[in-house]
């Protein structure tokens, strides 16, 4: 492990990409169908009655906004335990959250097409769910954010088969591709080698 | 007749396997390696906290967030019940949330086994 700390040089730039990337779940404009399901997640109904997307779809999408929300959390968490960070270089206070899914839809009220969106819960139940309190080091913060990213990633290339939308499969297929690669730098940061094996994730 | 035989044995394979009671060990690695980033033992987290699961009514958990449909189901957790979820969710309980499949009977036989390890 290098002598930088592990919450900049690692914990911090990944924390970074999952916050954007749960933006692609709340930010319609990728297409007309992602903007679809984001309305459900949203709770939308006028959107939310395409029929492009199926309720099978939408209650994957849904975990996988459960997922992203840990995520986001998980890294917080990572970045606010261990060893402190050098001077300046740690941030004040949390990360600022993007504006909640369900925000961007007007009409909340109609949330009636199984499209709930899952809510982020309180921090310090992600912190009682994955046991923050015995991470005492930054070998421990890396070790708990390489098994959620491969876990992440299998996850994710786990519900490819069941999506109907093939964009929506395409998506869960780039997601995993960014948890396989935050689990890269993790293993690597932690001198793990990498697997003997061809085919290591997704089964 | 033969075909209807052998499609039959086909179908029953995975349950046989999953009773006649897989690798406990490799189930662990499987569960850590594919299922931890929603499930733990003893947190609900995106999904429901496993420990205990086997021989447990499913949708049961007063304080976890089912899906309606898994919460309005009405079966036990076994080894053939497990085995058809983990086979393919939505068949099983269309309208549950879970939609990860787990494709080959020995690793299902595998997590199985170690989830019976959860008491």
């Amino acid at each position: 492990m290098s002598n930088q700390p592990a919450n900049t040089t690692i914990i911090r730039p990944i924390q970074k990409l999952n916050l954007g990337r749960r933006g692609m779940f709340r930010i319609a404009g990728m297409t007309t169908l992602s903007a679809a399901a984001i309305a459900v997640l949203g709770g939308c109904k006028t959107m939310a009655a395409t029929p492009m997307v199926s309720e099978g779809d939408v209650n994957t999408l849904n975990v996988a906004l459960g997922l992203e929300h840990e995520a986001i959390n998980a890294y917080q968490l990572g970045a606010e335990s261990g060893p402190p960070a050098k001077a300046g270089a740690r941030r004040r206070g949390p990360v600022p959250k993007p504006p909640q899914a369900a925000s961007r839809c007007p009409d909340r009220r109609d949330q009636e097409h199984g499209g709930t969106p899952v809510a982020e819960k309180p921090m310090n139940d992600y912190a009682k769910a994955l046991n923050a309190s015995t991470l005492k080091s930054q070998a421990d913060v890396l070790t708990l954010a390489a098994k959620l990213e491969k876990g992440a990633a299998n996850a994710y290339l786990g519900v490819i088969p069941s999506f109907e939308s093939k964009d929506l499969a395409q998506v869960a297929g780039r997601l995993a591709a960014d948890e396989v690669m935050h689990w890269t730098v993790l293993a690597s940061a932690l001198k793990q080698s990498l697997p003997e094996k061809a085919l290591t994730f997704g089964a | 007749m033969k075909r209807v035989l052998i499609l039959a044995a086909l179908v029953a394979l995975p349950t046989a396997r999953a009773e006649a009671g897989g690798d406990a060990a490799h189930g662990r690695e499987i569960y850590e390696s594919r299922c931890i980033a929603c499930h733990s033992p003893d947190a609900n987290r995106v999904g429901p906290r496993h420990r205990g699961v086997f021989g447990r009514k499913a949708g049961s958990l007063a304080d976890y967030s089912y899906s309606k449909a898994l919460r309005g189901s009405d079966f036990v957790w076994n080894d053939q019940t497990l085995d058809r979820w983990l086979t393919n969710p939505q068949a099983l309980v269309p309208g549950q949330k879970m939609n990860f499949k787990t494709a080959q009977a020995e690793d299902r036989a595998d997590l199985i086994a170690y989830l019976k390890t959860l008491q």
